[in-house]
């Protein structure tokens, strides 16, 4: 380690201004304090601070989606090899098929987000921020294997020019980075995003994998997506035409966006971040409260106008992106209420809304993203009401006082 | 709303008792443990203006005058009769200015025994009350709200506020330091009664021995940090209302008026807890204020090579001042730690060790019960604000931290009225921002912001 600071202290005078590398300073930044942790010590106020920083928090959350990544990876390989008939389901193999798959999602999303951060904080002086790492590995997960490389990464461009950028960068953005880049693909792309033939990878990857063909019997529609255009009532199917257990859509063997299909693994990041105090537990229990409540009154009053008001509460936490909404992207503390009741009432509706949206807009078969989204923009009105109370409470106390 | 609320209950022995649900303990290295007390004479004494905010210093005296303890070295150019004065009989050997001739100490070279009296008999008036205390000194050890500064000569305080607990980090327990000085608390109640129409608080640990001193309401507290900071009690008790002026101080300070009253002296000898963990011996020293560090300090730090901070006060509201340096208001503490600026710790960020403060549960240290020995280090890089909720669990008052710093940060004045800014003084955001991983400076930030709303209205 010593030998790395000293090549780092050797190299750093290129990347101040007047070095020859003056133009990657911020580059050169990002991977000294990724490598070591800064040494600047407190000039003004406390003498100490506390161990956690900025970096930690993040990296934090992309543990929490670690299991989330390797179940899509491995579902990924096992719907390709399920829908080509396969009997036999080797591990390795469809892992490294899954990894193969989401690799260069993966890495198109973060060279082209983490290039335009790098190029913003070097025109803004300013240390680069480490916002963009949980939101590079929030993209790939939320959007279907088949996205073509090319819009995933106009929509990053859009989203972090236009969504985080322009505001004034990580810690000041309205809404969250990472379901505006699913929306703008949702909105610009609507023929490549939805629909039944997006969310299983249908080719052989490196020699890997089978190739599948939509025939008959044979359907890459997630669970949402057939109750949608089907009849009330009717049990959702799996890729060769099997129906769908509870625990299936549970384990999260089923079609569907990458990193999305399995409860048990979101649970698992939710564990995670609940325990290291990451994710607000109000805004995930607030959520969960509101879809079941919303869920229950759907069912009741369940109609085939509207077919997935025959889903049980508990099966609309476990279908579609809700679950993950939930815990990943409606708990981003930017954007979500920052005050303590506040958080109750923004989860609540968007818990609400996101299955008042899935059910009774024939449009929208998933309805979390939007669901977020707009909460996202009345989250400030929400934290508004709860200061106006704080200070209306404090003018009481100051007009009784008098 | 929430869980601001604290809970009050009367015990049997009628005392009110207020336990804050909200604050955080620091555990560290190098706590005093022995009660011993050991006689230090300094070398040097230092009048600090700075220390004391709303004061603007005017010179009596100049290099090479002979003083008295007591006598005044300079006075408020706001108001004639608020003194500063010496701690120490001796000689003025330095008068230091800073940038645009402004005064940053008066330095005093101890020597002689002379000591100023005051005609106390005549202070049975409120205004002549106000310029006894005025004239010794002792007036600009307490401090006012709105605006944390000195109380100003046309304050008609609400209430006051007296703190018989420190619960900073290492602190010593003012308590054992009044005990026994019953007489001199009651007189120096009986003379703040007469500057105030409302009540004189004195808030003590639960479970403290403190006899009740007559005039005055004691008010018991559980020993979670911020308890022992008057504002806090303050905030608890009963908070200050926009065109409230409440004055808060602690137990010393109250000691030292009542002394003054009795017998016309003011007094400045003080009890200095020398702690932290780059301290050989953590002990206690019986000094002056404003001694040298250099002479508290001496041959007590521990000699490992490393860089280190010396910091009069806590490690949450302390000012670092170097080897050279003076001890600060309010004269308590010193606590010396690692400067940190040495280290190079490897992927810090993902550190596993046990040795890492936080109260943060993916912490390892977190679940072990020992103490810590925390550099200065900012341990990470200033940010935005980025987590929310993480101030309001260490600040028990009902005023929402984050957006009151916000509308500090914009200069938005009715916001800041609004949300409270009137009750608040820097050292209450101590411990916000400690915890922020976001690492603002959040208390340099309220200073900057109250002086505004100051100079604005």
């Amino acid at each position: 380690m010593k030998a790395l600071r000293n090549y780092l202290n050797r190299v750093k005078p290129n990347f101040e201004p007047g070095g020859k590398l003056h133009a990657f300073r911020s580059v050169f930044d990002g991977f000294e304090t990724f490598l070591f942790t800064p040494n600047t010590t407190s000039t003004s106020g406390v003498n100490i601070h506390d161990s956690l920083d900025s970096k930690r928090v993040m990296i934090i959350v992309v543990m929490a989606l670690m299991p989330c990544l390797f179940f899509g990876m491995y579902n990924t390989g096992y719907q390709n090899w399920l829908g080509a008939g396969a009997q036999s389901f080797p591990f390795w193999e469809i892992m490294l098929y899954g990894f193969l798959a989401i690799l260069p999602r993966i890495a198109v999303t973060y060279i082209v987000g983490l290039g335009i951060e790098f190029i913003v904080a070097q025109w803004r002086r300013e240390e680069i921020q480490e916002g963009f790492l949980v939101t590079g590995i929030l993209i790939p997960l939320i959007c279907p294997i088949e996205t073509p490389l090319w819009m995933l990464a106009v929509a990053t461009a859009f989203s972090v020019i236009f969504v985080k950028e322009v505001f004034g960068g990580t810690g000041y953005n309205v809404f969250n980075v990472a379901l505006v880049t699913r929306a703008f693909l949702f909105f610009a792309y609507p023929a490549q995003m939805s629909g039944d033939n997006v969310f299983v990878s249908t080719r052989p990857i490196l020699g890997l994998g089978y190739n599948v063909n939509y025939a008959d019997g044979i359907s890459g529609a997630t669970p949402l997506g057939q109750i949608a255009t089907s009849g009330a009532g009717e049990q959702p199917l799996n890729i060769i035409g099997d129906p769908i257990s509870t625990w299936d859509a549970f384990l999260g063997l089923i079609p569907g966006s990458f990193g999305e299909t399995s409860t048990l693994c979101i649970l698992i990041g939710a564990i995670i971040l609940l325990w290291t105090g990451i994710a607000s537990w109000r805004i995930i229990l607030s959520v969960v409260a509101g879809g079941l409540l919303m869920g229950w009154v759907a069912n009741t009053f369940q109609t085939p106008t509207y077919p997935a008001s025959f889903l049980s509460p508990l099966d609309q936490l476990l279908y579609g992106g809700f679950a993950f909404a939930a815990v990943f992207m409606a708990t981003d503390p930017v954007t979500a209420a920052r005050t303590g009741v506040g958080k109750y009432i923004y989860g609540f509706l968007v818990g609400v809304v996101a299955i008042l949206i899935r059910v009774y807009n024939n449009g929208y078969p998933e309805g979390a993203m939007l669901a977020v989204l707009l909460m996202n923009a009345l989250a400030p009105l929400i934290d508004y009401c709860v200061v106006q109370a704080n200070i209306n409470r404090r003018m009481r106390r100051t007009k009784t006082s008098a | 709303m929430d869980n601001f609320a604290p809970r009050l209950q009367h015990t049997i022995k009628m005392r009110k008792t207020i336990n804050l649900r909200k604050g955080l303990n620091l555990n560290l290295r190098g706590g005093v443990e022995s009660e011993d007390v050991t006689k230090v004479t300094p070398s040097l004494v230092a009048v600090i203006p700075d220390d004391f905010p709303g004061f603007s210093p005017k010179l009596d005296v100049a290099e090479g005058d002979t003083v008295e303890a007591g006598m005044p070295l300079m006075h408020d150019k706001n108001c004639e009769s608020v003194k500063l004065v010496s701690p120490v009989a001796g000689k003025v050997s330095a008068v230091v200015r800073g940038a645009r001739r402004k005064i940053e100490r008066v330095v005093i070279a101890p020597e002689g025994n002379g000591s100023l009296v005051h005609d106390a008999g005549k202070a049975t008036s409120a205004e002549t009350v106000k310029t006894l205390l005025m004239e010794s000194g002792l007036w600009a050890m307490m401090r006012r709200r709105p605006y944390d500064i000195i109380p100003q000569a046309a304050d008609k305080p609400r209430d006051i506020f007296v703190t018989a607990m420190d619960t900073a980090p290492l602190a010593w327990d003012p308590e054992t330091l009044a005990a026994g000085k019953t007489a001199e608390l009651a007189a120096g109640v009986k003379a703040l009664k007469q500057l105030t129409s409302g009540n004189i608080y004195i808030g003590i640990k639960n479970g403290s021995q403190m006899p009740d001193i007559a005039g005055a309401e004691m008010v018991e507290f559980n020993t979670l940090h911020p308890a022992g900071n008057a504002g806090a009690q303050a905030a608890n008790i009963s908070p200050v209302n926009k065109g409230e002026v409440i004055w808060t101080l602690d137990i010393i300070t109250l000691a030292r008026i009542g002394k003054l009253m009795l017998t016309g002296k003011a007094d400045f000898e003080t009890t200095v807890a020398v702690t932290g963990s780059e301290v050989k011996t953590p002990r206690l020293i019986n000094t002056v204020d404003g001694a040298d560090v250099a002479r508290l300090t001496e041959g007590n730090i521990v000699d490992d090579g490393r860089n280190h901070r010396i910091i009069s006060g806590n490690v949450l509201t302390g000012i670092p001042v170097g080897s050279d340096g003076f001890l600060r208001f309010p004269y308590r503490q010193i606590t010396v730690i690692p400067e940190g600026d040495d280290a190079d710790e490897f992927m810090g960020w993902a550190s596993l060790s046990p040795s890492k403060m936080s109260t943060n549960r993916s912490f390892l240290g977190h679940f072990l019960n020992r103490a810590f020995s925390p550099d200065a280090r900012l341990q990470g890089g200033r940010r935005g604000m980025i987590m929310s909720g993480e101030y309001d669990k260490v600040f028990p008052m009902d005023i929402l931290p984050e957006y009151l710093i916000k509308a500090i940060m914009s200069r938005d004045i009715d916001q800041m009225e609004a949300l409270g800014i009137y009750e608040v003084a820097p050292e209450d955001f101590a411990l916000c921002e400690y915890v922020d991983p976001s690492k603002l400076e959040l208390q340099r930030i309220v200073r900057e912001g109250l002086d505004y709303l100051r100079s604005e209205i």
